[in-house]
């Protein structure tokens, strides 16, 4: 009364294998920037660069970054 | 810095297509692509809510995953880029991504694809900051420029929240603690007498004497 079915037992073992095929041959994604490719802090000769940040500095572009959010995205700052 | 994220407040967005313009514009994207699109659940029905959708930027990309060329990247920030001179416009990512993101302009003679073409959360490409043709080819570099991506910007209720991930979501968490939940949302306490969030039922206050 317990026995499993062959044929459960094969497709289970079967989609067990399958399964097991399709997660280790996920490609870990480690694609890079092509090396000519310029980091957003390093900045642009742009004439529309927002003011009060230090091109080239990584910190500087962060800062600017974080700021500007609070500033423009987040009202509470201006309210509370 | 934690990795840049886009995330849409569906109580705030009225439908009101300023990002999807905003993008349009500041990209020059050419017709029949539309990186940033406008979805309204239940149009019409009372309850019916709109998010706004383009390149998720996610952090396991099923895009960059598919890519038979492998011309996805991922820049420090988080953000996923490609590079268009690599691209041989097959079409796969565009399959893959469960938000439609990836786009291919319908100006090709005899129906041809050509190359793909998504968000790129306003920074640009492979190309050097700020030049031609990094413009001509990705559309505008805001981050270079210390800025945050145009349809978050010009968002008109601040649905749209763009930028570092930690920001992001302490401004949305911020938000959901002052505004509280459910009904409470639309300030239903103050129309209907009943419980708003964190005050005392409306109903069981002294009325004043009726005119």
């Amino acid at each position: 009364m317990n026995k499993i079915p062959r044929f459960v037992q094969l497709t289970a073992s079967c989609a067990t294998l399958v399964f097991l095929l399709i997660g280790c041959g996920e490609r870990p994604q480690t694609a890079r920037p092509p090396a000519h490719a310029q980091a957003p802090y390093k900045g642009t000769s742009s004439h529309f660069v927002a003011p009060g940040w230090e091109q080239g500095n990584k910190a500087s572009w962060e800062s600017q970054l974080r700021s500007r959010m609070q500033n423009t995205q987040n009202e509470y700052s201006k309210v509370h | 810095m934690a990795r840049m994220k886009f995330v849409c407040d569906t109580e705030r967005c009225i439908e009101c297509n300023s990002c999807v313009t905003a993008c349009k514009n500041e990209h020059e994207v050419p017709w029949g692509v539309n990186r940033r699109r406008v979805v309204t659940l239940n149009d019409g029905v009372p309850g019916e809510h709109s998010i706004s959708v383009a390149c998720m930027h996610c952090s396991d990309a099923p895009c960059m995953a598919v890519c038979p060329v492998n011309c996805f990247y991922r820049t420090d920030e988080g953000v996923v880029l490609h590079d268009k001179d690599v691209c041989i416009g097959c079409g796969y990512c565009s399959y893959a991504c469960p938000f439609g993101a990836p786009q291919f302009p319908s100006q090709g003679t005899f129906g041809v694809r050509g190359k793909m073409d998504k968000c790129t959360f306003c920074a640009g490409g492979p190309e050097d900051n700020g030049s031609e043709a990094e413009f001509e080819k990705y559309g505008r570099n805001r981050l270079a420029e210390g800025k945050l991506p145009l349809c978050a910007e010009m968002c008109s209720t601040k649905a749209l929240l763009a930028g570092d991930g930690d920001v992001v979501a302490d401004i949305f968490r911020t938000r959901v603690v002052n505004r509280g939940k459910g009904a409470e949302v639309w300030g239903w306490g103050t129309a209907y007498a009943s419980r708003q969030a964190g005050q005392p039922n409306v109903a069981t206050e002294p009325k004043g004497e009726k005119p």
